[in-house]
């Protein structure tokens, strides 16, 4: 059973290693010099996203309690192109905000090892180890501007809450461990299944405390309280970085943990996640429209997007599974390219990101304007982009397990996302431009980011046939 | 030319038209030449296409039932295919969508004076999402160009439109996108139904035509369907962000939005709620008809008391396209065909009424009735296109809106004729608030100085205005020109509806059953 392979761990080894060059780079780097310190992180995530590919299909383990299957794979392709995107859009604010980019980096990187790791873990303390290294990176990466009060304040409230949650987590998965005698994921399953334990108060203890912990890092209603705090303190690229990347990694720990051990107890917990799939759809919405802060609008914005992807979970049929890694792909290109704008429209002073700031930007910047639309247009869901496919893919896997509710719930939901995602268009092309403090000049590097991100979006918009074969493919192996 | 894909050509000319047009440099002036008569020319090649279909469709009754067709497959894990085809209904769509862009691109030379080119790249993203709409095939290809037309309408009435341009912006699009939304989730639970029945996804129309769906579903999906339509035509009580978008719109924008957008909701009842759900359809008939005579009448009687010129003809499009929809739901032969003339007339005259109303506002930047007045001494030619226009739209016989209304009023007398007393009333006051309105601003004295040099049609308005007129005349002349292409297309579509029994509905079961499905 235990396979001394190091095969599975190949895409978490490579982005490790780069964490720790950079660290040296940054170490032996003498003051003032400049070094391609963002460089170092991109060759880490290619070679990762390269064994990533070439370990497609092998269904490799290691350890016993890591696994590289399809699903993983495709989860760690998602973040390496998080990760890509993050650095590139990462430069101008390094340079802008003085941050030491050595730690940036490297923390970063960090956070997408216990990303990946999230994925790929099949034992539920491998699981918390994995929630763990990305929480405490991601914590960091809140705080990184010292000097900021609203950002130290954010990574503290983070981190308070972070660790309740992640306390739930551990007492969950001890609960479980005393009912079945095993932490791992499979052994589980088998155990649940084999004694149909659905109705043991012991085990739907442990459930719902899991339920609390991965809720809490999807952000969904009512484990949702620090997100927009969070989002709104920390760097618009964090905030990027946040919203893709621990979304990604927990919705994949989350489903892999649900819908494969538990899977036998699916209608004890099945009405329970519907609910807060509904909650969360309805408030990430509602409470949107009243914001009047980007990075806050959109960070309710992304809670509503973790509804979306729950409804997939709740659905639990193989069209969801396949979605919701979809769901993850369009999600991630198309909300980092929107806060890629919102982090080049800062200043050092200023976030820049109150809706006044955007009046008249297609003025200014008519390029940042349209691409900002394209990616607020794939946020709400509109045809052809990514976001579209990537929504009709969720409800019609909702739909297919007879849950039309849920998917009137989201349809709905998402009108009235679009009315607060065309407040900022509005802002853009339809305002008059009062006096802001200007920008620094957009770099091209930044702008090579958002047409990355903006060919993605309309790619899997208009032709998601391959990536859709993909996630299909993903969920084929497991489950 | 059968070896040409006419139909994508058609559809993509205005989207490579639009590329184009951002790789020409931008000058924004009001007179931009270059953009302006490039985009012209697109839009005319495109209508060229579009009557180069009508050329070789074959309107013979033995003739395949969709003509052009072409087949891609798209997203085949689904069964989604890029599958457009056209049969006589779609064919006289597309020739109007080809035959108002160019004349709406035109009306837009003096009002637009701003970001002429991205004007234009919305005005041809535009018409190829509308011409995608009336070819689509496969549903979710349908259900895409369908949102899509969306969002190049929004900018259109948002950045071009006149003061209360943002609030008449979103409420269209808010407004217009929530009754999609539901359609979107009958669509994916078509998908379905056809999977739990033959094995396989299919988004294919002709395939889900064959389905037998059960009653209970066929309610809901029914509803969720003309939900979308009826706002979209709009009809009462949904009509509500008509008025708005279109007092708000630029000249241009009212015309598509008028002439065209409008018959997207009712090509959509005649294409997929009908023959899709033909049993919920004939039990909610009777419905559909009584909210159409009521919007006939209420569109007719708010019409009469507008003091804004553009207000008066925007609620006067509610009442006609009542008409549309109470031949639809008649759906027999002479409603069905009544409805789509009336689609095609109302296209006409009505973005016709519009550009002439777009005429004097440039003038005078005003478009208060009260404001004018004799303009008939100053403005002789105009007043006569006005005239023609009124007339057709009146529905006096020998123009457009006669065939049309008469056509509708003699379906729906035979299905019942309790609809068409009510209905008569509204061709009464049709005549009433258009005459008045033509009364009062064009005869009697020049009352305000303002009017006293107005300047008569110059020659780029005879360019808009005299192939409307013309055209209006020509239809009520020769309508079997119109009338025969679609007479095997509506043959057809009659027949799959008639065919059936109304569903005979439990309502506690059908709650119930829906009741269930939501709590799972």
């Amino acid at each position: 059973m235990i396979s001394s392979s190091f095969d599975a761990i190949i895409p978490m080894l490579c982005v490790a290693l780069a964490g720790l060059v950079v660290l040296l780079a940054e170490a032996f780097r003498e003051r003032g010099e400049k070094m391609p310190i963002g460089g170092l992180a991109i060759i880490g995530l290619v070679g990762a996203g390269a064994a990533s590919i070439l370990l497609w299909n092998r269904n490799a383990t290691s350890f016993g309690v890591v696994t590289a299957d399809n699903f993983s794979l495709f989860v760690n392709l998602v973040l390496v192109a998080v990760g890509i995107l993050t650095v590139i859009f990462s430069s101008q604010t390094v340079d802008r905000d003085k941050i030491p980019a050595g730690e940036y980096y490297a923390i970063m990187l960090f956070a997408i090892v216990g990303m990946m790791l999230m994925g790929q873990a099949t034992d539920l303390l491998v699981i918390f180890l994995a929630l763990e290294t990305m929480s405490i990176a991601v914590y960091v990466l809140t705080g990184i501007r010292r000097e900021q009060q609203q950002s130290t304040e954010a990574a503290f409230k983070y981190f308070l809450l972070g660790a309740f949650a992640s306390a739930f987590f551990l007492y969950g998965v001890a609960f479980i461990y005393g009912v079945t005698g095993s932490t791992n994921l499979d052994r589980i399953g088998s155990v649940i299944a084999a004694q149909s334990m659905s109705g043991n108060p012991m085990i739907l203890l442990g459930v719902g405390l899991l339920i609390v912990g991965f809720a809490f890092k999807v952000a969904a209603v009512p484990f949702h309280m620090w997100s927009p705090d969070v989002y709104e303190g920390a760097p618009a690229v964090v905030t990027g970085f946040m919203s893709t990347g621990v979304k990604a990694a927990a919705v994949a720990a989350f489903v892999r943990v649900f819908l494969s051990s538990l899977e036998p107890m699916i209608a004890d917990w099945a009405p329970v996640l519907w609910a807060i799939a509904a909650a969360t759809m309805i408030l990430g919405t509602v409470v949107g429209v009243a914001q009047t802060s980007l990075k806050r609008m959109l960070a309710y914005s992304s809670i509503a997007h973790g509804g979306y992807l729950l409804a997939g979970l709740v659905a639990g049929n193989d069209v969801g599974k396949a979605a919701i890694l979809f769901y993850l792909a369009a999600y991630a290109l198309t909300n980092l390219g929107a806060f890629g704008v919102i982090a080049l429209l800062g200043t050092r002073e200023r976030a820049n990101d109150d809706l006044r700031d955007y009046a008249g930007l297609f003025k200014s910047h008519p390029a940042l304007a349209v691409l900002m639309t394209f990616f607020l247009l794939s946020l709400g869901g509109f045809p052809p982009t990514a976001g579209f496919i990537a929504k009709w893919y969720v409800f019609s896997a909702a739909i297919g397990s007879g849950y039309y509710g849920l998917a009137i719930i989201g349809v709905l939901s998402s009108v009235v996302s679009v009315f607060f995602y065309l407040r900022i268009v509005v802002m853009m092309f339809m305002t008059e431009r009062d006096a802001r403090p200007v920008p620094a000049p957009i770099t091209t590097m930044a702008y090579v980011g958002l047409a990355l991100s903006l060919v993605g979006v309309l790619y899997l918009g208009v032709l998601p046939s391959a990536v859709i074969d993909f996630a299909q493919a993903s969920i084929s192996t497991i489950f | 030319m059968n070896g040409l894909p006419l139909l994508s050509i058609a559809i993509l000319l205005p989207i490579i038209g639009s590329v184009l047009l951002l790789l020409v440099p931008n000058r924004d002036g009001s007179k931009d030449g270059l953009v302006r008569n490039l985009t012209l020319a697109i839009s005319l090649v495109t209508f060229g296409v579009t009557l180069m279909l009508w050329a070789g469709f074959d309107p013979s009754a033995g003739a395949p039932a969709f003509q052009f067709v072409e087949r891609h497959a798209w997203i085949p894990a689904f069964g989604i295919d890029y599958y457009v085809g056209i049969d006589g209904l779609s064919l006289m769509l597309l020739v109007l969508t080809g035959f108002l862009t160019p004349l709406a691109l035109l009306t837009s030379w003096e009002s637009v004076e701003k970001h002429v080119k991205e004007f234009s790249i919305f005005m041809l993203v535009l018409e190829a999402s509308m011409l995608g709409v009336f070819s689509a095939l496969d549903i979710f290809l349908f259900y895409i160009f369908w949102d899509f037309v969306l969002i190049p309408m929004y900018f259109l009435i948002g950045i071009w439109g006149y003061d209360q341009r943002i609030y008449a912006a979103v409420k269209f699009i808010l407004y217009t996108m929530a009754g999609s939304v539901l359609m979107l989730v009958a669509i994916i639970g078509l998908s379905w139904v056809h999977q739990s029945v033959t094995g396989e996804y299919s988004f294919d129309l002709l395939k889900l035509y064959e389905l037998q769906i059960p009653a209970g579903t066929q309610y809901w999906m029914f509803l969720a369907f003309t939900l979308a339509f009826i706002i979209k035509v709009p009809l009462f009580p949904f009509h509500t962000w008509l008025p708005d978008a279109h007092v708000q719109a630029p000249t241009p924008g009212s015309v598509i939005l008028a002439g065209v957008m409008l018959k997207m909701g009712g090509y959509g009842l005649i294409r997929f709620a009908f023959p899709l759900f033909p049993e919920a359809a004939l039990y909610f008939a009777p419905l559909l008809a009584t909210l159409s005579v009521i919007a006939i009448v209420y569109g007719a009687l708010v019409a009469m008391v507008q003091p804004d010129m553009k207000k008066l003809v925007a609620y006067s499009s509610v009442s006609h396209m009542g008409f549309v929809v109470l031949g639809i739901a008649a759906f027999n032969m002479q409603g069905l065909q009544g409805a789509s003339y009336q689609m095609l007339a109302h296209g006409v005259s009505t973005g016709g009424l519009f550009c002439i109303v777009g005429m004097l506002s440039d003038r005078r930047h005003t478009r208060q009735i009260s404001e004018f007045g004799g303009l008939k001494t100053v403005m002789p030619r105009l007043t006569a296109v006005m005239l023609i226009l009124t007339l057709s739209s009146i529905g006096l016989p020998g123009m457009n809106g006669f065939i049309g209304e008469f056509l509708i009023m003699l379906g729906a007398f035979k299905w019942d004729p309790r609809f068409v007393v009510v209905a008569a009333l509204g061709v009464i006051l049709s005549a009433v608030y258009m005459l008045w309105l033509f009364q009062r601003v064009f005869y009697g004295k020049i009352t305000n100085s303002h009017n006293a040099d107005l300047k008569d049609l110059s020659f780029r308005e005879w360019a808009i205005i005299g192939p409307l007129a013309a055209v209006s005349i020509g239809m009520g002349v020769v309508p079997n020109l119109f009338l025969k292409p679609m007479e095997p297309a509506i043959q057809r579509l009659v027949d799959r509806v008639q065919a059936h029994q109304p569903l005979v509905v439990e309502k506690p079961a059908a709650t119930s059953a829906i009741v269930a499905e939501v709590a799972r």
